[in-house]
């Protein structure tokens, strides 16, 4: 039933959202608003008897309550198609790098979810070259990984360099209030290295309205599934999703919605979720991998975004001081390939943290003013060398050499005896002097 | 006479309908989309209105469209053919749901279509039905009528799949016919019943049972008292859990509380493990499918998954289901109990189901508790976890539901609603910390915070000794960081030592080492005599230097032994070793 009668009377304005009277609308249904504040696309997200509450995608500021409006019949869909590549689009799939309009094969948004049963395990390491990652966090084909982070922090930088070092066939940036000059940046940093020919940009910019901003993860996970489902393997890259929570944020308070947590609507982990499970390894076809920032308010990891965030994603990368945390930070998934690169991955792994976390401890103390015992003087020394070796964030080195590297480090300030890793590897991999 | 209606309002996930006959609580209706239904549930009644949350996304539908009732409450089919099953939270077989998606196109194979459902039981498979019931027998709900081959029940190492009078009998009935043994499918006839009046009831071997209603086809609850083998030392140990008790798991994000449920649902010693993947990630749930078919159950010779049920709605799942996942987990497992069998419920996560109750409840509009969460929160909760126990069934026989439950608190702060409510009414208290994980002490259970009431396998004094050793020692590392090493005694470093000592060789435990991963009790009998050896002697040390090169040397063997598996013969040389390197240095020499 297609819907093709105009309204020309909306009954209330707040914020983004409008409400009108009209017949036969279906939810989720887009509509076209046109009034002197120009044409906009906007959603039905609430159905009550003939009341009608639209969320207006440009903002409803100069929408008039004469504005023209008129029902489309169908859901949000974004246009799918090779063209797509080298492009960089709005939050609501307008081309906003001067090019040509894409119309191809529209397809729905916000998809539902994979079937549990069509998903296959993760198995394959992503190499980037980081130590702290490839050794300590291995980052995994189809892993949903956020890097928490702090106004500040090169966070934007570090996504750009796994872009680029990391095997992928497309990748979906989605920007989500970005600076314009960082828009700028990605672009040219993809480009120089030629990979921006396998890129999509979907970009919503700190100026554009609110609304946009909420599209910019469904649409781009939309067109990562298409990619996937084509057998390509795909890596997302999202940037900042706080943003996304506070345009939610927006919307709900604005829907007079009770919040639960700091003003955040209660359905804060569902919506960020049904986002981030789209990464996906499909069975028989291609694969997702999504990694997200997420600033940190404050830096204050409890704070609800970075908070739920950690419960959906497998894992997380903490940056701190232009450095990825070893503590806090975790990949999920590095178990399901750590056991297949070699045999002593694990265990230096362990043994090295395990050492770090003592030398923190002895760091306090030494800032109190403690003497310091010989063995705490080894674990200054060590940690000195490990901080320098392993966590320097410009060490690009393969995961054979970062194993050789952590042999070395810990031969180099301790006996065999005092790691704490069974003689059976440590007999065959200690460094002979 | 069905009842119908018609939408008013659609507001996410929730319908407002106005219907023309009598509706109930919680009775499941369908909104007709073309020719889609989309399952719903009454959650609020007002006037001619009714409040609806749908098992699907509300996408497409408009104000007029029609609504039918169903009558039912929303029900688990309980028969043969539920295990090894993938279900959703509705009991959707999710294996059977790819096939079918796979008819509409090749991509939509991948995606979990809507308003599509399909029996939890398969409708065509034939079961060998043995009957034991004979005609003339006095039945009452839940008697046995007779039993079928399925799996690990192969009438050998355990007894058959019991067949049993349904549930939701009243008083005495009378066999009327009693099928002969045979190959039937589950919505075949096997018997009939009658009652004091003559009126007959037709039986077959599946029986639907409302989720959200225990089933109490019971003589009596028995106490706790005997302790389940998990097979983790923190937990076996120092916090146990009972069979037929109840646990949970709070803890922040990357704190262990996924990897410890796996665990447990590997090597717990029970007949049956339903785990419920409620709200968490689809990944995890992964990990068990591909898993668990490969692994062997000792108990039975069979594949792990011959023993296990998983109900995954998994956090991007429609959150009304999400909501139903847990009871549905439940209300599988109370069938198993009432077979005398002994049931494990895993439910990861709580605090998903508790959110899922609280959108709900935002958009009913309810005025909020705290956080937000509905103010029957607590309430929920309590009787979720009432439905544990261990019970004396009318044959004699007892059987058990265990459940454990993990929380996410938000922010890893565990005064927050949820775990707090849990808290109140859970036997066990298995609290992870962030500072233990941070360290890759795993299971980071806090060996100080967390709390159990049941009964260890250890005996509790000893079990109180080494808890003291802990406490003293975490003392003394606490005052360490403000007076250093410098300004302890020998005594007292010495027992930080021991502490340090306890923690990295019983309590930390490798969950990815194949003999290391699980400690039966009696290999935990044995460690724990070593351990505490070690930890009561006093020893002739000279200095600290000596005495932490002592320790550490001991720590490195005991690992090294961990690693043996039980009955070899190093097993027997490193623990002689090891008692000799305590002996040694404890000795005037």
């Amino acid at each position: 039933m297609f819907n093709n009668k105009v309204y020309h009377k909306i009954d209330a304005l707040s914020g983004s959202v409008a409400t009108l009277r009209a017949e036969g609308v279906k939810y989720n249904e887009i509509a076209e608003v046109e009034s002197r504040a120009g044409t906009s696309l906007a959603q039905v997200i609430k159905l009550d008897g003939n009341n009608v509450t639209l969320q207006i995608f440009a903002g409803a500021r100069g929408v008039d309550t004469s504005a023209k409006v008129r029902f489309l019949g169908e859901t949000m869909k974004v246009p799918y198609s090779s063209a797509l590549l080298g492009r960089a689009f709005t939050g609501s799939g307008v081309p906003r790098d001067g090019g040509p309009e894409i119309k191809d094969n529209p397809s729905p948004i916000g998809q539902p979810s994979v079937n549990p049963a069509k998903r296959i395990m993760p198995n394959e390491m992503v190499r980037t070259n980081i130590p702290m990652i490839d050794l300590f966090n291995t980052l995994v084909k189809s892993q949903k990984l956020p890097i928490f982070s702090a106004a500040g922090e090169p966070y934007n930088e570090l996504l750009a360099r796994i872009a680029l070092q990391a095997d992928s066939d497309v990748i979906i940036i989605g920007g989500m209030g970005l600076k314009y000059d960082e828009y700028l940046k990605f672009r040219s940093t993809l480009d120089k290295s030629g990979a921006l020919a396998k890129t999509v940009m979907f970009v919503h910019t700190a100026a554009d309205p609110t609304v946009e901003c909420m599209l910019v993860p469904d649409v781009s996970l939309a067109v990562a599934e298409k990619f996937a489902l084509e057998g390509k393997n795909v890596l997302v890259l999202l940037t900042d999703m706080t943003s996304f929570a506070d345009a939610m944020k927006e919307i709900a308070i604005t829907m007079e919605q009770i919040p639960s947590n700091r003003g955040y609507p209660g359905d804060l982990y569902s919506q960020l979720a049904a986002r981030y499970e789209k990464a996906v390894d499909f069975d028989g076809a291609g694969s997702i991998t999504i990694l997200a920032v997420t600033t940190m308010p404050g830096g204050d990891v409890t704070h609800p975004v970075p908070d739920n965030t950690g419960y959906i994603t497998e894992g997380q990368f903490y940056l701190k001081n232009g450095r990825i945390e070893p503590f806090g930070s975790l990949s999920r998934l590095k178990q399901q390939v750590n056991k297949n690169t070699r045999e002593d991955h694990r265990t230096i792994m362990d043994a090295m943290i395990k050492l770090y976390a003592q030398y923190k401890e002895t760091v306090e103390k030494q800032s109190m003013g403690f003497k310091m015992s010989a063995w705490d003087n080894k674990l200054l020394k060590y940690g000195a060398d490990f901080e320098k070796r392993m966590m320097d964030l410009s060490v690009n080195i393969s995961l054979e050499d970062a194993l050789d590297l952590g042999w070395k480090t810990l031969a180099d300030n301790f006996d065999k005896t005092e790691v704490g890793i069974p003689s059976k590897l440590s007999d065959k991999f200690w460094p002979k002097k | 006479m069905t009842t119908n209606g018609k939408i008013v309002a659609v507001n996410g996930n929730m319908i407002t309908v106005k219907f023309d006959g009598a509706v109930a609580q919680n009775e499941v209706g369908y909104a007709k989309l073309g020719d889609q239904r989309l399952m719903a549930e009454i959650v609020r009644v007002r006037g001619v209105k009714c409040d609806m949350q749908v098992f699907d996304s509300t996408t497409d539908l408009s104000v007029g469209d029609d609504v039918e009732f169903s009558g039912e409450l929303l029900a688990a089919e309980l028969g043969p053919g539920m295990l090894t099953q993938v279900y959703d939270g509705l009991q959707n077989p999710l294996a059977e749901l790819a096939k079918e998606a796979a008819k509409i196109s090749k991509d939509a194979e991948f995606f979990l279509q809507r308003g599509m459902y399909l029996p939890g039981l398969p409708r065509d498979k034939k079961w060998d039905f043995h009957p034991t019931a004979k005609v003339g027998d006095k039945v009452s709900a839940g008697d046995k009528l007779g039993w079928v081959t399925e799996g690990i029940f192969d009438n050998k190492t355990m007894p058959g799949h019991k067949i049993m009078a349904p549930f939701a009998l009243k008083g005495n009935y009378t066999v009327k016919t009693i099928a002969p043994e045979g190959d039937y499918t589950v919505t075949e006839e096997i018997a009939t019943l009658a009652d004091p009046s003559g009126k007959e009831v037709k039986v077959t071997m599946m029986q639907r049972w409302p989720v959200k209603v225990p089933i109490k086809c019971f003589t009596e609850r028995l106490a706790p008292e005997e302790t389940l083998e998990t097979t983790v030392r923190t937990i076996d140990t120092f916090f146990p859990v009972a069979v037929g008790g109840t646990y949970c798991i709070p803890g922040p994000f990357g704190a262990g509380k996924t990897v410890l449920q796996q665990t447990t649902a590997r090597y717990a010693k029970v007949d049956i493990v339903i785990s419920a993947a409620c709200g968490e990630r689809a990944g995890e749930v992964v990990e068990t499918l591909k898993e668990f078919p490969e692994l062997v159950d000792p108990k039975t010779g069979k594949s792990l998954m011959e023993r296990t049920i998983i109900i995954c709605n998994t956090s991007s799942m429609p959150v009304a289901s999400r909501e139903a996942s847990v009871y549905t987990a439940v209300t599988l497992a109370e069938y198993f109990r009432q077979m005398g069998l002994n049931v494990l419920v895993l439910a990861d996560s709580t605090s998903r189901w508790a959110q899922a109750m609280r959108e709900l409840s935002g958009r009913l509009e309810e005025i909020p508790g705290e956080e937000a969460f509905p103010a029957y929160l607590e309430s929920r909760i309590a009787a979720f976890y009432e439905r544990a126990g261990r019970v004396k069934l009318k044959d004699g026989t007892i059987g058990s539901v265990t459940i454990g439950g993990t929380v996410s608190p938000a922010g890893g702060n565990f005064d927050e609603p949820v775990t707090q409510a849990t808290l109140k009414v859970v036997g066990g208290f298995h609290g992870l910390s962030r500072a233990r994980s941070d360290a890759r002490r795993y299971p980071a259970i806090d060996p100080l915070d967390s709390w159990s009431h049941y009964n260890s396998v250890i005996e509790q004094t000893r079990v109180e000794t080494a808890r003291k050793i802990l406490r003293k020692g975490n003392e003394v590392g606490q005052m360490m960081k403000v007076v250093g090493e410098e300004g302890t005694s020998l005594e007292d470093f010495t027992t930080y030592l021991k502490a340090e000592f306890l923690d990295a060789v019983y309590l930390q435990q490798n969950a990815f080492s194949d003999t290391d991963a699980t400690t039966p009790v009696e290999r935990q009998k044995i460690m724990f005599t070593v351990v505490e050896k070690a930890l009561l002697s006093s020893y002739k040390l000279a200095d600290k230097d000596t005495t932490r090169k002592f320790f550490m040397d001991l720590q490195q063997t005991f690992i090294d032994w961990n690693d043996k598996p039980m009955g070899s013969a190093e097993f027997e040389t490193m623990k002689a070793q090891l008692i000799e390197k305590i002996e040694t240095a404890a000795s005037d020499k």
